[in-house]
């Protein structure tokens, strides 16, 4: 390898990119719209879900419990109505996502000392949105009932004898979807916009006709792939800091583990993600061809990486498909070091997967791509 | 001074279904500015990328500038110029740019760089273009940056691919200046090419077709191979004169030009007036006939002619 041809290269791949100030600029901005876009719309968190009331007891009883349900900030009462087949066009319709159903007698039967029942309707199509309306309405309900209990007989609930559970949520204590969102934003960049725009930029030069006049210089091989990389190292890197940044000042995630170790594992993840580029532009004879294989190899990477959905959630024979995928691992080290707070000695197993694939996956697409260029 | 700087022996290069190149011998000297002629698809582009020692051959072999185009190919890399058929710069990259990335990538001393650079832009008349994007120059302008590209390392020999294909015809001219400027050098040139009468400014010109040379000699030499003499016409009812001049004795080929028409006969002299009567007798009006001597392209017709009738006569045997 000649490092003056090498540092030449480099020089020539900044200026492409340098020239083309409209790809720079998606480069920089793709990362905060995709952040944002996630940040805010993939979440399951439930917050002022529009909800009906059918009041049928018209007591000052129904009115407590309405405004408790009003109180807690999951509910957003915007409508009253008269009749319970009334709510069902509501919920049919989407103009509102669950219902309150307080029956006649429900004031009545508080002051007899009896246990009146009421009906909470929710739109269950979104199972993750249902399981979360259905664990707050009942808490909701749990905690006037309380309320009710202490004011009628005059006892503290906490003197009644009986279990408590008090269930502690480590981590993402408040359950924001963001903390969870985020880091898995910073893995998808590093892998997604890596790869794709260091496949395209290879597969630029095959398309107007510059590598064959590159290859009767006496450039080798590696020297190219050095030099095709190391933008995209710069501007991958500056991406994750973007993100990281607008994460912790904008969404408010807490970074809990070592910064440093954070950034030195995300090079190294950088390793995996160039290969794939390297080796799609191999594969690839034009830049819509690379465009549409560096998708094909997104989809399995954010749908079995765990990046939306649990890996632990899926099928067995699925899991097993999933520990070939790279970001699986980095997933589980931003998340670990982002939100855990844990270091290598926890995280240390996802750390060589992320070097045994890095360097497979280097290996393979540089002897790939020295074929591709006989 | 004999020396070959590009041999082959039986260089052959199949594809999945076809046989490119097949079984080429050539022998270059040094200082020669060689012209590979050929219609489109005959295999010229294939030769020059073996000989440049980008693709391997599927047989025979190859030397240039005194390497194997296998075994040696880095060393034939550092010696040779090529410029591919297609404009093959970074259109995004200034036109001194791309200069200077070549010189780079060739690592040309810092101490020779200017001074070359500055002769080159000169020489290519692209000094006041230096600061302009190569996708934004004239074609032509583009051909004269991708050879001074070509040129930054001081190359032995230069393999130029269709290097005035889609040029208009005065930069075309220009370009052939620059050519016989390098090789008065002695640079040796190789180039390939389309258009027959490139070929008149060549020392020695190869003639291929489906693969394979069919004649290679001194462009003087090939126009001797034609036999007869030649006459030209520009007859009213082009394709009706074509017929009746075939039959008439004495007459060896016609060629159709245009609205023209080449007639190779024995003898001009002789046979002149019965054409003319021949074709006025059918109503055909003949504007200008004369005898005119043969160019490389009706050379090459009739070998190429020769050729395909070679083979169908084989096939008829068969």
């Amino acid at each position: 390898m000649n490092i003056s041809r090498t540092l030449a290269l480099i020089r020539k791949e900044f200026l492409h990119i340098l020239r083309d100030p409209r790809t720079l600029a998606v480069m920089f901005i793709m990362p905060i719209v995709l952040l944002m876009l996630i940040g805010y719309a993939a979440t399951t968190d439930i917050e002022h879900l529009r909800t009906a009331v059918f009041d049928g007891d018209r007591t000052t009883a129904s009115r407590e419990l309405i405004e408790a349900y009003r109180a807690s900030s999951y509910f957003d009462i915007v409508r009253y109505v008269e009749s319970e087949s009334e709510l069902g066009r509501l919920i049919d319709g989407g103009q509102v996502r669950s219902g309150l159903v307080i029956p006649m007698g429900y004031g009545h039967e508080l002051t007899v000392g009896g246990q009146p029942q009421v009906a909470f309707v929710i739109d269950g199509s979104d199972p993750g949105i249902a399981n979360t309306v259905l664990a707050a309405s009942q808490s909701v309900g749990q905690a006037h009932s309380m309320r009710i209990v202490e004011r009628t007989m005059g006892i503290d609930p906490d003197d009644i004898p009986g279990v408590q559970v008090h269930p502690r949520v480590w981590y993402n204590p408040e359950m924001k979807s963001a903390n969870f969102m985020i880091p898995g934003v910073m893995g998808m960049i590093l892998y997604f916009l890596t790869a794709l725009f260091t496949a395209m930029s290879i597969v630029r030069e095959r398309e107007q006709g510059t590598m064959e006049q590159l290859i009767v210089t006496p450039i080798r091989p590696l020297e190219l792939i050095i030099a095709k990389i190391t933008p995209y190292v710069f501007i991958s890197f500056f991406d994750v800091l973007e993100v990281l940044a607008l994460g912790v000042f904008w969404f408010g995630v807490p970074i809990r583990g070592s910064l440093g170790l954070l950034l030195g594992l995300a090079i190294l993840f950088l390793l995996t993600s160039l290969g794939i580029g390297i080796f799609i532009s191999s594969v690839a004879n034009t830049q819509q061809e690379a465009m549409l294989l560096t998708f094909l190899t997104m989809y399995p990477a954010v749908f079995l990486g765990g990046f939306f959905f649990p890996i632990e959630a899926m099928p067995s024979w699925l899991q097993v498909i999933t520990y070939v995928i790279p970001l699986r691992y980095m997933l589980v080290i931003l998340r670990g070091i982002i939100l855990k707070g844990v270091g290598l000695q926890v995280l240390y197993r996802e750390a060589i997967a992320l070097v045994i694939f890095g360097v497979a996956i280097m290996l393979l697409a540089a002897t790939r791509f020295r074929k591709s260029l006989e | 001074m004999d020396e070959r700087v590009i041999e082959t022996h039986d260089l052959t290069k199949r594809f999945k279904k076809v046989t490119a190149v097949d079984k080429l011998n050539l022998s270059i000297q040094r200082g020669e500015i060689f012209g590979l002629l050929g219609p489109d698809g005959a295999g010229k582009t294939t030769t020059i990328r073996m000989l440049c020692a980008i693709m391997d051959p599927s047989a025979g072999s190859a030397r240039v500038a005194g390497f194997d185009t296998v075994k040696g190919a880095e060393e034939i890399k550092k010696r040779i110029g090529y410029m591919p058929q297609q404009f093959s710069l970074y259109g995004d990259l200034t036109v001194l740019e791309n200069l200077v990335f070549f010189a780079d990538i060739f690592q040309v001393k810092r101490q020779e760089r200017e001074e070359r650079i500055a002769r080159l832009l000169g020489f290519a008349r692209l000094t006041e273009f230096k600061e302009r994007r190569a996708a934004h120059l004239s074609g032509g302008m583009q051909k004269k940056l991708a050879l001074a590209c070509t040129l930054i390392h001081s190359p032995e020999i230069i393999f130029l691919d269709e290097p005035t294909t889609g040029v208009d015809p005065v930069s075309r001219r220009e370009f052939w200046d620059i050519l016989t400027g390098l090789h008065m050098q002695g640079v040796t040139l190789f180039i390939s090419t389309p258009y027959m009468d490139e070929a008149e400014r060549c020392s020695r010109a190869a003639l291929m077709f489906e693969g394979s040379i069919i004649v290679c000699d001194a462009p003087a030499h090939i126009k001797g191979l034609v036999e007869g003499e030649l006459l030209e016409l520009r007859p009213d009812r082009l394709r009706e004169a074509r017929r009746i001049i075939g039959e008439l004795p004495g007459v060896l080929e016609v060629q159709t030009y245009g609205d023209l028409l080449h007639v190779f006969v024995d003898d001009a002299a002789r046979r002149a007036p019965p054409i003319q009567e021949t074709l006025s007798d059918a109503g055909i009006i003949v504007q200008g006939m004369r005898q005119t001597r043969p160019r490389m392209e009706e050379a090459f017709i009739s070998l190429i002619r020769k050729r395909l009738a070679g083979n169908e006569g084989l096939d008829f045997v068969d």
